[in-house]
């Protein structure tokens, strides 16, 4: 990570002992997280790594504000979540989709158009503009997704499993992609993720979470230059530890 | 390219499409002219009493030497269809909108709604003509009655059938709910609420058929409904008939041409 101006690197999302419950369908209390602490300095890639249902998904809503903690504190900058799904409007084109926040913060159509074209090439979706969803890719709708979160102009992203539900090639892909994409437009990305490689070909820092409750119970710095090879023997090693660290957990 | 493989199947499509466009004419005109046929024959091999079932051939020259009739009496009902299902329409989507909207409508208006189906128009007919008098508006009134509901229901579904996590997304975006509203929930429900339009629409012919018979009106020529009634009590049955026909064909017309309306409206957009 850089540090900015002042030779520190601040942080655009704080989490300091942050715990949250949620009621399951049945009305009894599931804890969630708990006693979560967390740091993402600005400009640099988190990724969340933990079994399923460990409490990433409620640990981005919580950060976007979708939900509230019942303890703890919460200090970001203003965040956006990409859900896991797409969740693309199918009567709109993929411009007007990627463009949604815009018309939402108010700017019209043609302007909206205008700014979305732009990224657009840049984001390798020229000649789509005008299709709909169904008639899109995976990767693409995805690309359309991660478009429109990002054109919601906040600073932090939070992905929610971004290309889970893509093929082992489309995904390869569309995580090269990710990281030439953040290169064009610099932003502070947490990514929830349950694949150790996918966290360690992204992410600047990996954070494992528990089984549920989930707390954070290992942090890794990946200080490794791009674009990182899965075979590479460091890259070998992280998946080691982290897969380790993981693997304990499940065993104790 | 999806552009380029829809824009080749929409030309291999052309003459495809037009024959099925033909298809779609042809086939309910054979079945109809069938029907007609069967019925001819059933009438005259059995001698039928004419004031029981009119042969079609009597139908025809009924509809035939009384057009100037038929037609002023025509107008005057589907005058009354198409107001009164405007009215049907934009009463029954507000009251979907404001039951969606806000849970303690839903809980205090749908239990009425659902009753007032059930209400036999002419016990109330005496009132509407109390209130508004011989004209158009009681029948407007008990049409719209009839044929809102089916628009309730549907768009009330359709309002709550959008995906949660869609909303949430709106609201990650910062969408307001009026703007939840106006770029996901009312695109949604837009098909719900057409097809709860294409059923007040199928009923809305009869609608204005007992709206007719339920309040009094004055005027020789007073609708369909007034016609068929009247020509019943006069033994005029297949001067009946050939209104009944007449509001049968208006029916259709008005179904196609919603259809019509609902393609230019909602362009669908979910083929896979």
């Amino acid at each position: 990570m850089e540090p900015n101006i002042s030779g520190r690197s601040l942080s655009a999302v704080r989490l300091s002992g942050v715990s949250r419950a949620y009621r399951d369908r049945r009305g009894s209390a599931v804890q969630a997280l708990i006693n979560v602490s967390l740091e993402v300095p600005e400009g640099s890639v988190l990724a969340v790594v933990g079994p399923s249902g460990c409490g990433k998904t409620t640990l981005l809503e919580l950060i976007c504000d979708l939900q509230r903690p019942d303890g703890g504190l919460i200090e970001t900058q203003p965040a956006v979540l990409m859900p896991q799904r797409d969740l693309l409007l199918p009567w709109l084109s993929a411009l007007d989709n990627s463009g949604l926040a815009l018309r939402i913060a108010g700017h019209t159509r043609a302007h909206t158009r205008a700014r979305a074209r732009e990224l657009f090439a840049e984001l390798g979706l020229a000649g789509f503009e005008r299709s709909r969803p169904h008639e899109l890719s995976g990767g693409m709708r995805q690309r359309v997704a991660f478009l429109r979160t990002l054109l919601s102009g906040k600073q932090v992203l939070c992905l929610d499993e971004p290309f889970g539900a893509l093929d082992a090639i489309t995904r390869a892909q569309m995580q090269t992609w990710l990281v030439q994409a953040l290169r064009h437009e610099p932003r502070t990305v947490m990514l929830v993720t349950h694949d150790v490689e996918e966290a360690i070909t992204l992410a600047d820092r990996i954070a494992i979470l528990s089984p549920r409750p989930g707390r954070v119970i290992e942090e890794i710095d990946v200080e490794l230059p791009h674009p990182r090879v899965r075979t590479d023997a460091a890259v070998i090693a992280l998946r080691e530890q982290a897969l380790g660290t993981l693997g304990q957990e499940h065993a104790a | 390219m999806p552009h380029e493989s829809s824009l080749a199947s929409a030309q291999e499509n052309g003459p495809v499409h037009m024959r099925r466009s033909a298809a779609t004419i042809l086939a309910p005109v054979l079945l109809g002219l069938s029907i007609l046929g069967i019925w001819e024959l059933y009438v005259d091999l059995h001698g039928v009493d004419p004031l029981v079932l009119p042969a079609p051939h009597a139908m025809a020259v009924q509809a035939w030497n009384n057009s100037g009739l038929l037609w002023s009496n025509f107008t005057i009902t589907a005058e009354e269809v198409v107001l009164g299902l405007a009215l049907a329409l934009a009463c029954g989507f507000a009251m979907a909108v404001a039951i969606h909207v806000w849970a303690p409508i839903r809980r205090a208006v749908y239990p009425h709604a659902v009753g007032s189906q059930a209400v036999p128009i002419a016990v109330v007919g005496v009132l509407l003509c109390y209130w508004w008098g011989f004209g158009i508006f009681p029948k407007l009134f008990v049409i719209a009655l009839i044929c809102f509901f089916p628009v309730v229901v549907t768009t009330v579904d359709g309002l709550a059938a959008v995906d949660p996590d869609q909303l949430k997304l709106l609201r990650t975006l910062d969408a307001s709910r009026w703007q939840a509203f106006r770029f996901a929930e009312l695109p949604a429900a837009l098909p719900a609420a057409l097809s709860g339009a294409r059923i007040a629409l199928a009923v809305g012919v009869i609608g204005a058929y007992i709206a007719e018979t339920s309040t009094p009106s004055t005027g020789p020529h007073a609708g369909l409904g007034h016609e068929i009634t009247a020509d019943l009590t006069a033994l005029q049955t297949s001067r009946a008939y050939a209104a009944t026909a007449l509001l049968f064909l208006f029916a259709i017309a008005c179904f196609y041409a919603l259809s019509l309306a609902e393609r230019k409206l909602a362009p669908p957009t979910n083929k896979p």
